[in-house]
């Protein structure tokens, strides 16, 4: 059928015009609007919060110490714990989800054991954060006596990252090719010395995203961890210390009411920090793949 | 270095002209080897002796189990799900799976070049210098010399001696797959593999890859996979048909292009089919 050109038979002159009104037209406005809209929703929390918040995002407010229950003063140890924590998360999660996307990648067949991981692993996906707190609550908290501390929220922490690595670990290993592993295997090197020196170093861009991106929910994430870190005001001086990360400060400020200012402000101050991290690690990637590969050594 | 080099080149331009040795000790052999893919057989009860130091070319068309047998000869078929043999294949009159052989050892023995050139995401001199390194050379002065020895006989050293630390990715196609012979040569293998080495590249790459397999076949053992007749006819040396996993006839190229025994090398050679 010849669309629409109105008249049966041989195309005319006329046939290859594009119709005013055509359906067509219409599904591409449709998806270009969802998109519109979608951009826009994130300009407009981004913009939002920094309006909001740009008011008390000076540097008394970044450096100092919180006063009067956050009413006054700054928000530095909140910074501190959100820093340290989130670190202690990546260093924990990091090796062991890379470490099981190598072993599911390199190291098995697919098979029942390594259905089972992976069956684990998405489950752990699936689970509400609150319920991680919860668990985090009795079992680190109070069962091992870590009490509220930047110790038990990491570790809490790092088993809601765990997915998120392992699966986007396991993508980037997949995605590397199998003559790289052949070219390795055929010069004598072993199944370790081949993932050392050859899958792991190709696959870094996509794991080191993952981990970026397992990170930056850790970063947000509140309800998981005001059961396991604690809200302490302090500043932490070792991980058994309790600490109040930046979203649980703005929680409490919000919630009980105590400076709706100071809690744009300290959401302003994460949410920077965020995009920071962001366009500094897609940077970096960046640079790593494209000088890549490397001198000797 | 050049005085080296200037040998191999008049070694090289002599070579083209000379007939192959055959009559060496036996290096490869293959008694009843049959090799199967889950029930498939892909290698049906093979027959065929490589003499040590000669160029041997396997001919046949995609799915005749060229690329089986090499990869049979230094266990990377090990990797496949499913995977059995029969008969024997023995690499200096040893089972290559006799169950006490060392895989990793085995592979270093028998090198592989693959199709497409394979830079391993490095330098140019750490591709050179992987095997030697998980071998576990580590002396900075002995990876060195192994790395420009290597370089020499691949023919490429001259191209490469002043950006050996650049990536590899930024060599030419012919570049690159000179690079990766060099890679297997710097492991001091007995056997080399190619299978179709020149698939990818332009007829002049490809010319010089040729020659310098009929070089290399003065110290090494070479088995050369190809898919194209032609190619085996201008290499010399001997010759195998193999069809379905089957070796349907095995000589020297110049009598095998002349007079072909067999009715499918006939048809295969003169492009009826493949």
């Amino acid at each position: 059928m010849a669309p629409s050109s109105g008249t049966d038979g041989a195309y005319g002159p006329g046939a290859l015009k594009r119709p005013k009104r055509s359906p067509g037209r219409f599904g591409m406005a449709l998806v270009q609007g969802c998109a519109v809209l979608t951009v826009a929703v994130l300009v407009f929390i981004i913009g939002y919060v920094m309006v909001k918040g740009a008011r008390v995002m000076t540097p008394g407010f970044l450096l100092g110490s919180p006063e009067k229950m956050g009413r006054e003063g700054g928000i530095f140890p909140s910074i501190v714990g959100t820093v340290s924590l989130t670190l202690a998360s990546v260093i924990i999660a990091a090796p062991l989800g890379i470490g099981t996307a190598v072993f599911l990648t390199e190291y098995t067949q697919e098979g029942l054991f390594s259905r089972i991981v992976r069956f684990g692993t998405e489950s752990l996906a699936g689970i509400p954060s609150i319920i991680f707190g919860l668990f985090g609550f009795l079992f680190f908290v109070i069962r091992l006596g870590m009490g509220w501390s930047i110790l038990s929220g990491s570790l809490t922490l790092a088993a809601m990252m765990l997915p998120t690595i392992v699966r986007t670990s396991e993508e980037a290993l997949r995605s590397v090719p199998d003559v790289y592993k052949e070219t390795a295997y055929a010069l004598g090197a072993s199944r370790w010395q081949t993932v050392a020196s050859v899958v792991l170093p190709t696959a870094m861009p996509g794991i080191v995203t993952g981990v970026i991106l397992a990170m930056g929910r850790a970063v947000g994430e509140t309800a998981a961890v005001i059961f396991t870190a604690g809200s302490s005001l302090r500043l932490p001086k070792s991980i058994f210390d309790p600490v109040r990360t930046l979203p649980v400060h703005f929680y409490i400020l919000a919630r009980e009411g105590i400076s709706i200012e100071n809690a744009y402000g300290t959401a302003a101050v994460l949410l920077s920090a965020v995009l920071l991290v962001d366009f500094a690690a897609y940077y970096i990637l960046h640079r790593i793949s494209k000088k890549r590969p490397v001198a000797r050594r | 270095m050049k005085g080296e080099k200037m040998a191999s080149m008049s070694r090289l331009q002599a070579e083209s002209q000379v007939e192959n040795r055959i009559g060496g000790p036996p290096k490869v052999e293959a008694q009843g080897f049959s090799f199967f893919y889950g029930k498939t057989q892909a290698l049906k009860s093979l027959d065929l002796t490589v003499p040590e130091n000669s160029l041997l070319t396997i001919m046949g068309p995609t799915g005749s189990g060229k690329t089986t047998f090499l990869k049979a000869l230094n266990r990377l078929n090990d990797r496949v799900p499913g995977i059995s043999h029969s008969g024997s294949l023995l690499l200096g009159g040893k089972d290559v799976y006799d169950r006490d052989v060392d895989v990793a050892t085995l592979r270093r023995r028998v090198g592989m070049v693959f199709a497409l050139p394979v830079p391993l995401p490095m330098s140019i001199y750490e591709n050179v210098a992987f095997g030697p390194r998980k071998r576990g050379v580590s002396s900075k002065k002995r990876l060195d010399e192994i790395v420009e020895e290597a370089l020499v006989s691949a023919a490429l050293w001259d191209e490469v001696k002043d950006r050996l630390d650049s990536s590899a990715h930024n060599l030419s196609g012919g570049q690159q797959q000179r690079l990766s012979l060099a890679r297997v040569l710097a492991v001091d293998p007995e056997v080399i593999l190619l299978d179709e080495p020149t698939s990818g590249l332009d007829p002049i790459s490809t010319l010089k890859i040729e020659e310098l397999l009929r070089v290399l076949s003065e110290r090494y053992t070479v088995i050369l996979v190809t898919h194209n007749p032609v190619q085996a006819a201008r290499i010399q040396g001997e010759v195998a048909f193999f069809y379905m996993g089957e070796l349907i006839e095995k000589g020297p190229a110049a009598s095998m292009f002349v007079r072909p025994k067999d009715k499918r090398t006939e048809d295969y050679i003169t492009g009826k089919f493949g």
